[in-house]
């Protein structure tokens, strides 16, 4: 086991930039990269884990009391009641109060998450709470909206699920005859003994070695940071599933639909995900790789990859520059 | 137990009339002989499931693909590049088959088919069942419907190699040619097709049976909880397995006729089937799950020499969960696409059956408060499981959440949540039932000592085998991977380890099976003694071949 350890630090420190990868061992969530994933991990780790974890516990002395209280040798002689309506009221009533507790942060949390935010009734809102005056509401609003980016727009981008690698594509980012950006992303490592040897032949890198196993990918997916994301899922042949740990989000590619959802990762660096969806015998074998980096280097990025420079603009999303902490949209970072 | 006072007035022949070995066994019209036979089936099949489930804990107990590649290369002679394709689809058919022998061979077959064709006609005072030919043709269908999932693992399935990699929820495209243009999933929509049948037969069976044939004064009210269970399981089945028969019909004329149901270049939708499949899959879950809330039930009722605390929310609370159990299927569905608000009704009902699920529990620990507790091996089992099925619940509230769901939806942290209310509750009630019932089935004792240590080695192996995979699943690790990440190795390594405690576990399950019936201790009628009420103690162990044959009176004093 060690020397899996001791490759993943490795892997860890070759990374150029921050890098949101399971941990060996870890018993949480990967570290939160978006609002929504802040929000699940809020409402798991702080909430609803606290609240199970209790009722673990209670039916657990209560199981551990009765056990030593009422056994043969505490107890020769059993009472033999079978009804006590008090109590039966009350277990009904509180789990039940418990529950609409749960869901009192459930739903929130669900719209927040599900429904793509309108960019133009942020604009507006948050404007309005500024020219109100309400300063505190402003800032609460701003850590679940941000206002600044609204004023950017959506950022598109669709993730076509495959037999078994992913197509990203760019609706708005398009070359001199419209013809948006649009790229296959297949996974480094497929498990066989010559994953190296293909990876390098076909690339031309030799950076095999300090990429992840069974994470990495030769084109990943890149967006820059702070900007509204708006992504579509579509599958060509099979239902497959797109996902990031980190950002909390993840939405099933099923023929025939065009699923959404969106996301705001703030933190550039370079973010992991894995099929989520049963889709044949890759299905392990088709990661998602996303490098967010600043509005500049994906600017570059994107131009390298419309002039069709495939190489040149994974270099340039390699090593990713660090943004300003004070342009950084998120006042909780 | 609604009964205080139970009155019998029946007369044992002296010869049972036992038919010849063939006619008894293969044609077999007595609900124990069928009982039994489900009973044994159901060991076979688990053992086939839980190799199956061995394989799985083989393979990811180290990152890289080891044993299913030499599997491969050893046993289906394939090499190289080849032989890596056809690694990866035999781990998908092998947790596609596990999935579907353990639901469809093993837990239905064993909680519904043995113990319920065994116990229902005893415990409501019936002389058999009411269609006891039909008792016979559900149990030979269910062995057909085996024979035909384990030939299905042998016939093509695609391009790389045989048997369906589909998963056990058998989603299309996956399902239909695009995905397995081999003959594999006709057989396996075959063989559904004939499990289904016999278990439809079955529920008919017992809900005629149940409602018609209780002894003289044994009203709804005054059943036993296991009856109840049963009950609420077979009405479950009659209403559900319809549907998955149609969604199965419909996927196989896409597969076979050119209809276009599920494929979206005809105008169909590939998540309609999802949508008929989980209306039949999440009652699926609570057919396997509420015979065994009744066998617990009995247990802690029996072994605290106490009646049932509050008998009728017990049995209304199983009514509940059947009912709510209807309408949240969509839970299994949070990431397709959904509406917002249709997720958020689905929140809302899903979390509504850990009220009734609530009652029970608290209901089983009120009915040992005030109890004489005897540790008998029937009540370790029991116990263990009301702790297992609670950890098991409490996850199901956090994934009932979408919003927490997104996250964790097809990782490992489902398959804890699953194991933990099936592997570790169906499995441990079935097991309770198993040494509870021993005895008056076979007539003979079995080895207590054995009997316990199975039980500790299983409780600690499972939860060595399942409490990590909620830390895999909250890291991201996804479900039906061969392969993961090397951040994943630490906790899959020591899942399989907890494959290994159950094992050995296992193999004690076995010896104690043996020893008892090489030893071949006589059997008392009543083992338990002064707690255990309900009617089929009231016969020798075993019970004599045709029992009742003057119906008892079953009468209540001063009401319960």
């Amino acid at each position: 086991m060690r020397h899996f350890f001791a490759a993943l630090c490795a892997s860890i420190l070759a990374a150029p930039a921050f890098a949101a990868i399971p941990h060996d061992g870890a018993l949480g969530f990967q570290p939160a990269a978006t609002r929504i994933a802040e929000r699940i991990h809020f409402f798991h780790n702080d909430y609803v884990l606290w609240i199970i974890t209790a009722i673990t516990i209670f039916v657990s002395v209560l199981l551990v009391w009765v056990m030593v209280r009422y056994n043969r040798k505490s107890n020769p002689v059993s009472r033999k009641f079978s009804h006590n309506s008090l109590i039966e009221v009350i277990w009904t009533i509180v789990p039940a109060l418990i529950l609409v507790a749960i869901a009192g942060l459930s739903f929130p949390n669900l719209y927040y998450q599900d429904v793509v935010p309108n960019l133009d009734k942020i604009k507006t809102e948050s404007a309005e709470l500024l020219a109100d005056g309400k300063s505190a509401e402003y800032e609460r609003y701003t850590k679940n909206y941000f206002p600044d980016a609204a004023e950017k727009g959506f950022i598109n981008v669709k993730a076509q699920g495959n037999q078994w690698n992913w197509t990203y594509s760019y609706p708005d980012i398009v070359d001199a005859d419209g013809v948006p950006l649009e790229f296959v992303s297949n996974a480094v490592h497929k498990g066989t003994p010559d994953d190296k040897k293909k990876y390098e032949e076909s690339t031309g890198r030799t950076n095999y070695d300090s990429l992840p196993r069974n994470l990495a990918v030769d084109y990943p997916m890149v967006i820059p940071a702070g900007r509204y994301i708006r992504y579509y899922t579509a599958a060509a042949d099979v239902i497959h599933s797109w996902t990031v740990p980190a950002f909390g989000v993840k939405t099933d590619a099923v023929p025939g639909r065009l699923n959404e959802g969106w996301f705001l990762v703030d933190e550039p660096g370079i973010y992991y995900g894995q099929c989520s969806e049963l889709c044949g015998i890759d299905h392990a074998y088709m990661p998602i790789e996303v490098h967010v980096v600043p509005q500049a280097q994906f600017d570059q990025w994107a131009q390298l990859m419309l002039a069709g420079d495939y190489e040149g603009a994974y270099s340039a999303v390699q090593t990713i520059a660090a943004i300003e902490p004070s342009t950084k949209l998120a006042a909780n970072h | 137990m609604p009964m205080d006072e139970i009155a019998l007035d029946h007369h044992h022949d002296a010869h049972d009339h036992k038919p010849p070995f063939f006619r008894r066994w293969f044609l077999s019209t007595n609900h124990k002989d069928i009982g039994t036979l489900y009973l044994i089936f159901a060991m076979c099949a688990g053992i086939v499931g839980y190799t199956l489930s061995g394989l799985i804990r083989w393979e990811l107990a180290e990152p890289g693909i080891g044993p299913m590649l030499w599997i491969v290369e050893h046993l289906q002679g394939v090499q190289g590049d080849a032989a890596i394709t056809h690694a990866k689809q035999f781990y998908n058919t092998v947790i596609t088959y596990h999935g579907l022998i353990m639901i469809f061979f093993m837990v239905m077959p064993a909680l519904i088919g043995g113990f319920g064709n065994w116990f229902v006609p005893l415990m409501i005072g019936a002389p058999d069942m009411a269609f006891p030919r039909m008792n016979n043709i559900s149990f030979w269908m269910t062995v057909a419907a085996f024979v035909l999932a384990c030939i299905s693992m042998t016939v093509p399935g695609n391009s790389a190699g045989n048997g369906f990699g589909g998963g056990w929820v058998l989603y299309p495209p996956l399902s239909s040619t695009t995905g397995h243009p081999g003959p594999a999933m006709d057989v396996l929509i075959l063989s559904l097709h004939t499990a289904g049948i016999a278990s439809i037969l079955g529920a008919i069976n017992f809900i005629v049976t149940i409602l018609n044939m209780r002894a003289p004064g044994m009203t709804m009210h005054k059943m036993p909880l296991f009856a109840w269970g049963v009950l609420v399981t077979a009405v479950l089945l009659l209403l559900s397995l319809p549907v998955l028969a149609g969604a199965l019909t419909m996927l196989l004329t896409d597969r076979n006729f050119g209809s276009q149901f599920f494929n979206p270049a005809g105008g169909g939708d590939p998540v309609m089937f999802q949508h008929l499949f989980w209306f039949f899959g999440h009652p699926e879950v609570y057919i396997m799950i509420l015979p065994a809330f009744g066998i617990i039930s009995h247990i802690v009722s029996t072994f605290s020499k106490k009646p049932i605390f509050g008998y009728l929310g017990m049995a209304y609370a199983m009514v509940s969960i059947g009912v709510i159990g209807f309408v949240v299927w969509a839970h299994h569905m949070y990431t397709v696409g959904m509406n917002v608000d249709l997720k958020a009704y689905f929140i809302a009902a899903t979390m509504v059956i850990a009220v009734p699920t609530g009652i029970k529990i608290f209901s089983w620990i009120a009915t040992m408060w005030g109890g004489s507790i005897e540790f008998k091996v029937p009540m370790l089992w029991a116990i263990g499981f009301i702790f297992l099925f609670t950890v098991g619940g409490v996850t199901g509230v956090v994934l009932a959440n979408a919003g927490i769901d997104h996250a964790l939806h097809d990782t490992y942290y489902v398959v804890a949540h699953f194991h933990y209310v099936l592997s570790l509750g169906a499995v441990f009630g079935l097991f309770a039932g198993w040494y509870y019932w021993f005895e008056k089935m076979f007539g003979i004792k079995y080895n207590g000592f054995l009997g316990g240590l199975h039980f500790w080695l299983m409780f600690i192996g499972s939860n060595v085998l399942f409490f990590p995979q909620h830390f895999l699943g909250l890291q991201g690790m996804p479900r039906r991977y061969i392969d993961y990440a090397d951040g994943f190795h630490t906790w899959h390594y020591v899942s399989s380890i907890g494959y290994a405690i159950t094992l050995v576990g296992t193999l004690v399950f076995f010896f104690g099976l043996a020893e008892a019936m090489i030893r071949r201790r006589k059997g008392e009628a009543n083992p338990w003694g002064e707690g255990a009420t309900t009617l089929e103690w009231t016969l020798s162990s075993p019970p004599p071949f045709h029992q009742f044959n003057e119906l008892p009176h079953v009468t209540t004093k001063g009401g319960h």
